[in-house]
């Protein structure tokens, strides 16, 4: 317990670094999965591929290797070296966010497109029947339907990539985990250390896992609502 | 001088790849038998097993993996130390071989998402079978062998797939201890060359070779599961 007080302040700026490498890592990567899983769903062959080798490259490989690879090995390509661009990669931070958005957005893009894949025949093709284009059919009747199906499963891609920012962060930055590896080597008490840093990551996907509850719930109870109002008389 | 992409370093590299096939089967056989008993406690009818399981599934689930292996690979060397001092009396430090621990962490973080996938095989078994079976005067124990043990299989395949393509995945998280597998040869060829990116692509291309391999392998093996049952 000493040496959590002994270390707050540090404890505090390491999760403040965990949390902040999640969220960003979370929004750059659902940003850049959304028009995958749509590529993926709608467009014309030669693009599903590309979709296809982007999804099979990140989920195919660790994370380490792409981050390894984001950070020392773009680091030499000239374009990066010698443009703006540097700017942004020769800092760690950056880097790691890169390289957790990419690798979330892949398997983002995968529970997005089996969301949108589950969605069933009819009520698409009862919306085309109404004269819907594939815009409105998608605003109004897939999407409803396919955010049901995806949240459960982004919810634990969101603790995934919550335990996976301790691997981001092996490019020099200092999280939770890499503060617990410093203690460890440098007072020689392992278990302790362990004990704390593991709290703490369990209370954070406690918490995660509360508010993804949450929102499911409100989901599908405003769904709930919406069908009442929707329904015809004498139905309920 | 001829052309090579490797630079001279294929060689280490490809002891590299064996050293990450070792790796991720012994933890598969021995993660396998620790998630196949944390399940069996998960289910049991007494609470403190089941306590003792969920807790296990719990804290491994919710810590990060890099997290665990930092502690075997720290820990087992205080552990050993005080064990040794305990009974020589004297200031011993062993240094636990990196493979042994690295495989022990993994076995552990592997045994708790295993025994996840294996209780969802077992809550799928349908009752109607195992009454059905009893109706024909099958034992227990042929039960748990023709019925149940296919079933839980063929159940549990998908998800045991996946876990085992994330563990491929994990052994490069040992390079971080400076074990010899994939991940360290090739970052060690780029340090010596200079040559990061390619070296950091030629790992990424052979973990993704290895996890290609796999599904294949998986598929195969779910095909006839289904088949089977």
């Amino acid at each position: 317990m000493d040496l959590l007080i002994d270390n707050l302040p540090q404890y505090g700026r390491a999760l403040l670094t965990t949390l902040s490498l999640m969220i960003l890592g979370l929004v750059g990567g659902f940003f850049l999965a959304a028009p995958i899983a749509l590529i993926s769903v709608e467009a014309p062959r030669p693009f599903k591929l590309g979709a296809l080798i982007y999804t099979t490259f990140f989920r195919g490989t660790p994370l380490l290797v792409q981050v390894f690879m984001i950070y020392y090995g773009l680091g030499q390509v000239w374009v990066i070296r010698h443009t703006f661009l540097w700017a942004a990669f020769k800092e760690p931070f950056f880097c790691a966010i890169l390289a957790l958005a990419l690798n979330t957005s892949a398997y983002t893009a995968n529970i997005i497109k089996g969301a949108i894949q589950s969605v069933p025949k009819g009520e698409i093709e009862a919306g085309a029947a109404f004269g819907l284009n594939r815009a409105k059919l998608y605003r109004y009747i897939i999407l409803p339907y396919a955010l049901r199906l995806f949240l459960p499963a982004y919810g634990s891609e969101v603790i995934i990539i919550m335990k996976a920012t301790s691997l981001a962060a092996t490019i020099t930055l200092l999280d939770l985990t890499s503060l617990a590896k410093l203690i460890m080597s440098r007072t020689f008490r392992p278990f302790e250390s362990f004990i704390i840093t593991a709290s703490i990551y369990i209370a954070i996907t406690f918490v995660l896992t509360r508010i993804l509850k949450l929102i499911e719930r409100t989901i599908s109870h405003e769904d709930k609502i919406d069908r009442l109002n929707r329904a015809p008389e004498g139905q309920f | 001088m001829s052309f090579s992409p490797f630079m001279g370093w294929g060689g280490q590299i490809a002891l590299g790849v064996g050293l990450t096939v070792v790796t991720a089967l012994l933890t598969l056989v021995l993660g396998l038998g620790l998630g196949l008993f944390v399940a069996i406690l998960k289910q049991s009818k007494w609470p403190a097993a089941r306590i003792i399981g969920d807790a296990y599934t719990t804290i491994i689930r919710g810590t990060p993996e890099l997290l665990i292996v930092l502690l075997a690979f720290f820990g087992s060397t205080i552990a050993l130390h005080r064990l040794t001092t305990l009974f020589t009396g004297r200031d011993l430090w062993i240094q636990v071989p990196v493979l042994v621990c690295g495989v022990i962490a993994l076995s552990v973080i592997f045994g708790g998402y295993a025994a996840e996938s294996i209780r969802g095989g077992m809550l799928s078994i349908p009752k109607g079978q195992i009454e059905a079976a009893e109706a024909f005067g099958l034992s227990p124990f042929s039960i748990l062998l023709v019925i149940k043990i296919p079933l839980i299989w063929q159940h549990a395949l998908p998800a045991l797939g996946n876990n085992w393509l994330s563990l491929i995945k994990s052994t490069s998280l040992l390079s971080l201890l400076s074990m010899e597998e994939l991940m360290r040869k090739c970052t060690l060829a780029a340090n010596d060359t200079a040559l990061y990116f390619r070296f950091y692509l030629v790992a990424a291309a052979i973990y993704l070779a290895l996890t290609g391999l796999n599904v294949m392998v998986l598929h195969k093996l779910e095909s006839t599961a289904r088949k089977k049952s």
